[in-house]
């Protein structure tokens, strides 16, 4: 079997002791800095990603691997404690597990959520194996204008489902793409919106971006609201481990939404975010046993389900990105910025060329989320503890962090004026209600993209209908559009923006 | 005309700035055509894609009715001001100033600094609570950063070690 093969040749890459130690400390401090309330996936893998600078490739990777799932169990954690999604995919797990915890069932909810996402993620892991193989074939089909096209799909895709004004989350790619273009033009050699600055003509740095717009805009923002308005965790956590009516619950809860959120994470867009919603919907339709506690008042089930769902979708999220090249939400978007600092160009590429790379990486994600679970369920105590930090001494903290790490990137001060000009570029979007995750995935996307569009019109004389005359190129633009018809129909616009609203 | 929607009323405006911005820097530039497309083309065609949103989504400030008018609320200049202040500060004590012949402070100056100026954005300041705060922080980052990772950075003022 290739599968077993492949697999074994992963593990036997990430299952030295020096890369498991690396994953052992990507968990811990994506956990770590992950927990702390207001600072999200995104914000805790950009601040992370400095410190894997000095490893090599594959090392790098697994410790990048285990920062992310670290991160987003941080995530998930406040989410339940208290009451802070730390990204859109676990805006649902807020709704019962935040009862739970109020109930002093935190534990359980924390327990659920591990183990969840835990099976999920073997799952998911299987399946990313599976598919990576006959989908790069398939991506080796692709051309440009498929390339091109797919992306649209993509940046439409994880913006309809984001919540908010869907134009307004159009308009925020539209401006991701056009800084990803600042910089020297790779094609023409001329420097493009550089307004003469010679720091500009490698562009603005990513890292730069993330921590400006989702770290100082954060900080500014919660330091504006008064103490009391900032939730404060207060309630104690009794024990540990789910009862025995709770497995039961969970259980079938736990296979649905890794079915679902499997199968939904594989689509471009922001497959996490869809997969833990519809887990969550399903759940609610799901008849209730005897004696269960209704949904929204502290039910274990709405707490598994949605948590198995996202972390199964952001597993078979990594098909896009390691197949095509292509990331399908904004920490992804991270991810291909952290490959490129270690110069892998992720795409159907990296397996051939690199298998061990890519095998390892597989295996790793597995790790990953072993490593979370052997970690995290006995730790569980020690995050709480960081929750009572009070935020006046969280932030300077975090704002260091970010300074060093973007200084440590290039050795530059001008990268530190950036991030503080970004700080209050996200401090007001926060305030005209825009989100910047779009923004940074157009950010990443932008240059690719161009290069595409510049590849397919040269094969078709200028001619912009190849998008469209091209079957699988214009099925994907289809996909797109129905898309955007779908959430713009007016019944279901109405019931999004309850989902969103819920409770 | 009364603004139904302020946030979405700047947001507009403000995507149409930018647009148009960029959509002018990029006309400076060799445009070419599809075939061949010069620096200029893609950030062209975003560039009037985006003053073209922004000028819908200022439309609808106007037309669409919203509840409570979605005011854009009070900027929060305290912390917006000494957080900024903090970084830049920070920025200075790293790199110096050599425009102004200010010398690299270092990472330790540094640490100091930006713990004090962005603890004055928060509403409770103690300055006792602060010097610990950044006590401890210059030790963990020190320790981290120049003696785990061995990043490279002027860690005291240049004037001290030479």
């Amino acid at each position: 079997m290739d599968l077993i093969t492949n697999l074994s040749l992963g593990f036997s890459v990430a299952f030295t002791l020096t890369n498991l130690l690396y994953a052992f400390v990507g968990c811990l401090l994506g956990t770590l800095i992950g927990v702390l309330p207001g600072i999200g996936p995104v914000a805790t893998i950009a601040m992370l990603l400095p410190t894997t600078y000095a490893l090599p490739p594959v090392s790098a990777l697994i410790m990048l691997a285990g920062i992310y799932y670290g991160a987003q169990y941080g995530g998930s954690t406040t989410a339940i404690l208290v009451n802070l999604p730390g990204e859109a995919s676990s805006v649902v797990t807020v709704i019962d597990g935040y009862q739970m915890a109020r109930q002093g069932r935190a534990g359980p909810a924390l327990a659920a959520a591990g183990l969840g996402s835990f099976a999920a993620g073997c799952v998911g892991t299987l399946l990313l194996a599976a598919f990576a193989i006959p989908l790069t074939e398939v991506a080796f089909k692709f051309g440009p204008a498929e390339y091109f096209s797919l992306m649209i799909l993509g940046l439409i895709g994880a913006v309809v489902l984001a919540s908010g004004s869907l134009i307004k989350a159009v308009a925020m790619i539209l401006l991701g793409l056009l800084m990803g273009t600042m910089g020297t033009d790779l094609n023409s050699g001329s420097e493009r919106f550089t307004m003469g600055i010679p720091e500009l003509t490698d562009g603005v740095g990513f890292i730069v971006i993330a921590m400006g717009l989702f770290g100082y805009g954060e900080i500014i923002n919660n330091l504006s609201k008064h103490a009391s308005e900032r939730t404060v965790f207060s309630t104690s956590v009794k024990g540990l481990m789910p009862t025995k009516e709770d497995f039961r619950n969970m259980l079938p809860a736990v296979l649905r939404g890794t079915t679902l959120g499997s199968v939904l994470g594989i689509l471009p867009g922001g497959g996490a975010v869809m997969a833990s919603f519809a887990a969550y919907t399903l759940e609610k339709k799901t008849k209730l046993r005897p004696g269960e506690v209704p949904f929204g008042k502290g039910n274990i089930r709405g707490v598994a389900a949605p948590e198995a769902a996202n972390n199964a979708a952001s597993q078979t999220s990594f098909i896009p990105l390691l197949t095509l090249g292509i990331p399908p939400n904004a920490v992804m978007a991270l991810m291909v910025g952290a490959m490129t600092i270690h110069n892998i160009q992720p795409g159907p590429q990296v397996m051939t060329s690199d298998p061990t790379l890519f095998w390892g990486l597989i295996a790793s994600m597995w790790i990953g989320n072993l490593m979370l679970v052997i970690l995290n369920l006995p730790l569980i105590g020690v995050w709480i503890k960081l929750l009572t930090v009070p935020y006046r001494w969280l932030f300077p903290a975090i704002m260091l962090f970010c300074a060093i790490g973007v200084y440590s990137t290039n050795n530059t001060t001008f990268d530190i004026w950036t991030v503080g000009i970004l700080g209050v570029i996200g401090y007001l979007f926060i305030k005209l209600g825009l989100e910047s995750a779009p923004l940074l995935l157009g950010y990443i996307l932008g240059p690719m993209m161009e290069e595409y569009l510049r590849r397919a019109l040269l094969l078709s004389r200028g001619d912009w209908s190849i998008f469209v005359t091209r079957g699988l190129s214009a099925s994907l633009l289809a996909i797109a559009v129905i898309l955007i018809v779908i959430v713009t129909l007016p019944a279901i616009k109405k019931k999004r923006e309850e989902t969103f609203v819920e409770d | 005309m009364i603004v139904k929607s302020q946030k979405d009323f700047y947001s507009g405006l403000m995507f149409m700035a930018v647009g148009v911005a960029f959509a002018w820097g990029a006309s400076g530039q060799r445009v070419g055509d599809g075939a061949n497309m010069g620096p200029g083309y893609f950030p062209l065609i975003l560039g009037t894609l985006l003053a073209i949103l922004g000028g819908v989504i200022l439309l609808n400030s106007l037309l669409l009715k919203t509840e409570d008018g979605e005011k854009v609320g009070r900027i929060a200049w305290k912390p917006l001001v000494f957080i900024i202040a903090a970084n830049l500060i920070f920025g200075v004590a790293v790199g110096g100033l050599p425009s102004l012949n200010i010398p690299p402070m270092g990472l330790i100056v540094g640490v100091y600094a930006l713990t004090f100026i962005a603890s004055l954005a928060s509403e409770e300041f103690n300055f006792k609570a602060v010097a610990v705060l950044a006590t401890v922080l210059a030790i963990i980052n020190y320790l981290a950063f120049v003696v785990l990772l061995n990043l490279q950075f002027p860690v005291w003022p240049t004037f001290i070690t030479g």
